[in-house]
């Protein structure tokens, strides 16, 4: 019978050491990407004087633009999570192997004509809403069904036994909790200025 | 591979007894802050392992709102990439 290994991960994640330095990989990951995303003109400043006049057209123009680089923000946040933690981790491969496969669908939708793949992607935005609301309400007692529904929120949890499921879901709650911190202490570094 | 995943897949199944759900439940529960903070004695192990779900719901929930917001604020805001690493750093 496979047993659990007792030490290991589990421990070893409460480590001040590895969480610091997970913690710093990822920040100096996430602010390259975020850098290189002003550079290369994602972010296009609004702040040159002469577009006031046009400010009304443009309303819904920069809407979308930042909703759009919102998501490139959010998937390098966590590409550079899953890559400051390292091929180690199997829930970090999965992600990495996700956003990848994502990646690829993308540039290929870029290909067919703009408007048809755009409302292509806010149909399934739509469905994956409902689904998640759905999901949402499922709430049972059985051990069993919630372990179902940690494996669909665990990157690769799908074909992890029950150990490592539960040791993967362990460090990856604590990198999400790391991700969102640094995140935050960006953002409040950025609007502090 | 795929047959690596069917294999431990079989594993995890069946064969993990109750005594070692609630020795790893117990460890999760460790990382909760809502159950950790809470304090109680007795919580089931489907109540944590419902609890890590809504974790880890409320932390995407989290990451898509803070990218919404460093979306705005970028386009706003001009800052040196070193002043950010180095107030980062320096916490």
């Amino acid at each position: 019978m496979k047993t659990c290994p007792k030490q290991g991960s589990l421990v070893a994640l409460n480590d001040n050491d590895d969480k610091s330095s997970t913690r710093t990989k990822f920040a100096l990951r996430f602010i390259r990407s975020l850098m290189e995303m002003k550079r290369r003109g994602h972010v296009s400043s609004s702040s040159s004087s002469s577009d006031n006049d046009n400010n009304h057209n443009n309303n819904n123009n920069i809407s979308s633009a930042v909703a759009e680089r919102s998501e490139k923000i959010k998937v390098a946040a966590y590409s550079s999570m899953a890559h400051a933690v390292g091929p180690r981790r199997a829930w970090a491969r999965a992600l990495i192997f996700k956003l990848r496969r994502r990646a690829k669908r993308q540039r290929v939708l870029m290909k067919m004509n703009r408007s048809k793949s755009l409302k292509k992607i806010n149909n399934k935005k739509k469905l994956m809403k409902k689904k998640r609301a759905v999901d949402y309400n499922y709430q049972n007692d059985d051990v069993f069904s919630q372990t179902d529904r940690l494996r669909g929120l665990v990157p690769g949890g799908k074909a992890m036994d029950l150990c490592s499921l539960f040791e993967e879901t362990a460090h990856f709650i604590n990198c999400l909790a790391t991700q969102v911190k640094v995140m935050k202490d960006i953002a409040d570094q950025l609007s502090s200025k | 591979m795929s047959s690596r995943r069917s294999r431990s897949r079989q594993s995890g199944g069946a064969r993990i007894t109750d005594d070692q759900i609630n020795d790893l439940v117990s460890k999760l529960n460790q990382l909760l802050p809502e159950i950790r903070d809470r304090r109680s004695d007795k919580v089931s192990a489907a109540n944590v392992l419902q609890e890590t779900c809504n974790y880890i719901r409320s932390l995407h929930r989290e990451v898509d709102d803070l990218s919404e917001r460093l979306s705005e604020l970028l386009a706003t805001t001009d800052t040196a990439q070193a002043a950010i690493i180095r107030s980062l750093l320096s916490q």
